[in-house]
């Protein structure tokens, strides 16, 4: 890992594009830069194979694809399965007929990833296969119209967890995806957020060295579904972070890093007023749930600085 | 040459799948497939054959990795039965729609509930809207036979469509026959390593599976349609390319005693065994019955059926599963279908018999003739669905 080619400024990030403009998502959506990272840090030929979702739907809508790079789609729940197929095929040709293995890249939204596709996942990390997942989280159903998902944060409104007069948003916690993986014995998982894309596109990398399957949360800022400004979508997404609501960490071979130290939290108010679903939160009817959810990210920050070695 | 080992079905299909030479195997453990999946795994830890064996954990990640690994450009293999069948019923349509080359032994087994692990066709009779080509055994040489030629069928570059291999749950799965078995280095001369047709390569990147809206959806699904038609003359190829090989003849339909039949039975699997010895016998006696089964269920060969049952005045269609609150069962449905426009065609009833396992006895088939004769003689069907077998 040590002979890394690690970046330290975006001015480092290769210039070349494989994913094509003119694909139709939407102003201020946070995937496509994960993507274009993405295919730009791993290294040599690859393959992607991406999960039903707003990625798949936006970049190719037949006769137009925006992907240079072979990209393959079956369904929503199985793209960690296909992948698997994909690298049993190259690990089998390889051996046979000598032809060179490229790396697998898969994407899937949290839909895709935390709830259906999540059997499919497990399987995958746990045969082992060579594939580097991304799951792009962006925190609800959003291709089919902001419905709540497992990684919907709790006190979000959603058209399936709206806020209404009784129960105000999702009451449940999000979903621990690094835990899960880690849990299959991975070599490396991380969170990532666009805001620090140094800290991201490091994290590419590494995940691309790792012969194994890796894993990639990645904080996707939705404009659509957040009720945000889509101009505002990367200082969102920085204030997800320094509210110490989005930690952004890594487990890389038994060890555990904040890559992203938050000495002095903001309010997490601050995070919430620039976005439609949490607007209610703020609301003095609902201060029970928003001293709830202070708790609830204060104590996974001690979680993690545990895991980390470092003093709560 | 000849080489005859005794085999199950399943042992049969498994040793087949080696010798063709496998490269990825995706499967989940379900009775009564298993044992094929089994033998194949004990072949790549043993190092005799070299693939990967990819153990998933449902069938629907099983058939997930085989359509990755068959656009990768692999030979890809995976069996199953009933639930199983049904947990991979989303991607069945995916994976004939990608125009993937998937072979799959299907040991045919009940659908739940109630839970029951022995044959119906309810498995087979659930792919055949799904755009795949479906072979049916009717013993263990068949299954042997057919799991060859159902690679042959499916990498055919003018037919590139999965196919699947029925073998019926128990009865064959777990029968013991004697095989006769094809040496391996005789096995390339009839089939070939795949050459695979655009499989995904990061030299020449293509998008697999985007999404197709109204404005090309529709004539993608005709093209579907017409080529899988257009793959009939090819997969008849096949059989006759193994007929020349192994001196082993297959078509679409296998008749016995139809050129002057008044009655006939039409039937899948293996039943169709009992119903041809009971043909025999009643031919001995001098009744002018016959017997129709079909190793080709989907695409259907309806011309060479029209042809067959020329001159029959009345046919029982034998289906070994239901289709609830249909106007008749699956085979039956085909059978009417295929003859709706004929003149002079057969009086058609519908026999349905053999549900989760129960045996097809040669009294019954008997009973089916006796019905199918009065049918015949009264020139009226009394009752379009008889249930044979069945305690009253």
């Amino acid at each position: 890992m040590s002979n890394l080619n690690l970046i330290k400024t975006v001015k480092d990030i290769p210039p070349e594009e494989y994913l094509a403009p003119g694909h139709r998502l939407c102003a201020g959506c946070g995937a496509p830069i994960v993507v274009r990272l993405a295919l730009k840090a791993v290294p040599g030929p690859k393959i992607v194979v991406s999960a039903t979702g707003c990625l798949e739907v936006a970049t190719t809508i037949f006769p137009y694809t925006s992907w240079k790079v072979p990209w393959v789609h079956s369904a929503f729940e199985n793209a960690a399965a296909t992948a698997s197929g994909i690298e049993a095929a190259f690990r089998a040709l390889e051996k046979k007929k000598g032809a060179k293995k490229p790396k697998i890249i898969v994407f899937g939204g949290d839909g895709g990833t935390f709830d259906i596709g999540l059997q499919a996942l497990s399987g995958a990390l746990e045969r082992g296969h060579d594939l580097l997942y991304i799951c792009y989280d962006n925190e609800a159903y959003m291709n089919t119209g902001i419905q709540r998902s497992s990684a919907t944060p709790k006190g979000a409104a959603t058209t399936t967890s709206p806020a209404g007069r009784v129960i105000p948003g999702k009451l449940e916690r999000k979903k621990d995806l690094i835990g899960i993986a880690v849990a299959h014995g991975v070599e490396y998982a991380a969170t990532a957020n666009p805001a620090y894309p140094v800290d991201l596109y490091n994290k590419l990398l590494k995940a691309a060295a790792v012969k194994g399957p890796t894993v990639i949360h990645y904080y996707t800022p939705c404009p659509t579904g957040w009720r945000s400004d889509p101009s505002r979508g990367i200082e969102i997404a920085r204030l997800a972070v320094q509210t110490r609501i989005w930690p952004v960490y890594e487990y890389d071979h038994g060890t555990w890093r904040i890559n992203i130290m938050v000495k002095k939290p903001k309010p997490v108010e601050e995070y919430f007023k620039l976005q439609g679903r949490f607007r209610h939160l703020l609301q003095p009817e609902n201060k029970w749930l928003l001293e709830e959810i202070k708790k609830d990210v204060e104590e996974n920050w001690n979680r993690l600085l545990k895991l980390a070695g470092l003093k709560t | 040459m000849a080489r005859i080992v005794g085999m199950n079905g399943d042992t049969a299909v498994a040793y087949a799948v080696k010798q063709a030479d496998v490269d990825v195997i995706a499967a989940y453990p379900i009775t009564p497939q298993t044992i094929i999946v089994e033998k194949l795994s004990e072949y790549v830890n043993n190092g005799e054959l070299n693939a990967a064996y990819v153990p998933v954990e449902s069938e629907h990640s099983a058939l997930s990795a085989c359509v990755g690994a068959s656009l990768a450009g692999a030979r890809v293999f995976t069996a199953t039965a009933s639930q199983g069948l049904a947990l991979m019923y989303e991607i069945l349509y995916i994976a004939s729609s990608l125009r993937t080359t998937i072979v799959m032994a299907l040991g045919n087994r009940a659908f739940s509930a109630p839970i029951n692990i022995h044959c119906s066709h309810d498995d087979a009779y659930a792919v055949r809207d799904a755009g795949w080509i479906e072979l049916f055994a009717e013993n263990v040489q068949e299954a042997y036979d057919l799991t060859f030629q159902a690679f042959r069928i499916a990498e055919d570059k003018n037919v590139l469509f999965p196919t699947i291999v029925n073998l019926d749950g128990f009865i064959l799965t777990h029968s013991l026959e004697g095989v006769n078995v094809f040496e391996d280095e005789e096995i390339p001369k009839f089939l070939p390593p795949k050459e695979p047709v655009n499989p995904i390569d990061p030299e020449k990147p293509v998008s697999y599976g985007p999404l197709d809206l109204f404005d090309y959806y529709i004539e993608h699904k005709k093209q579907q349609a017409e080529a899988l038609k257009a793959s009939y003359p090819h997969i008849l190829k096949v059989f006759e390319e193994f007929r020349e090989f192994s001196g082993r003849s297959y078509k679409p339909l296998k008749t016995l005693s139809m050129e002057d039949a008044e009655v006939a039975v039409i039937i899948l699997g293996s039943a169709a065994g009992t119903v041809r010895d009971v043909v025999r016998k009643l031919r001995e006696k001098g009744e002018k019955v016959g017997v129709v089964s079909l190793t080709l269920y989907r695409p259907f060969p309806q011309e060479e059926l029209v042809k067959v049952l020329k001159g029959v005045k009345a046919v029982a269609v034998m289906d070994r599963s239901y289709s609830y609150g249909s106007p008749g069962a699956q085979l039956f449905m085909d059978v009417a279908a295929t003859l709706i426009n004929v003149r002079d065609k057969p009086l058609l009833f519908n026999v349905i018999y053999g549900l989760g396992g129960r045996d097809l006895k040669p009294e019954h088939v008997v009973q089916v003739f006796e019905h199918a004769k009065k049918v015949a003689k009264e020139g009226e069907v009394p009752e379009k669905e008889v249930w044979i077998g069945v305690r009253e």
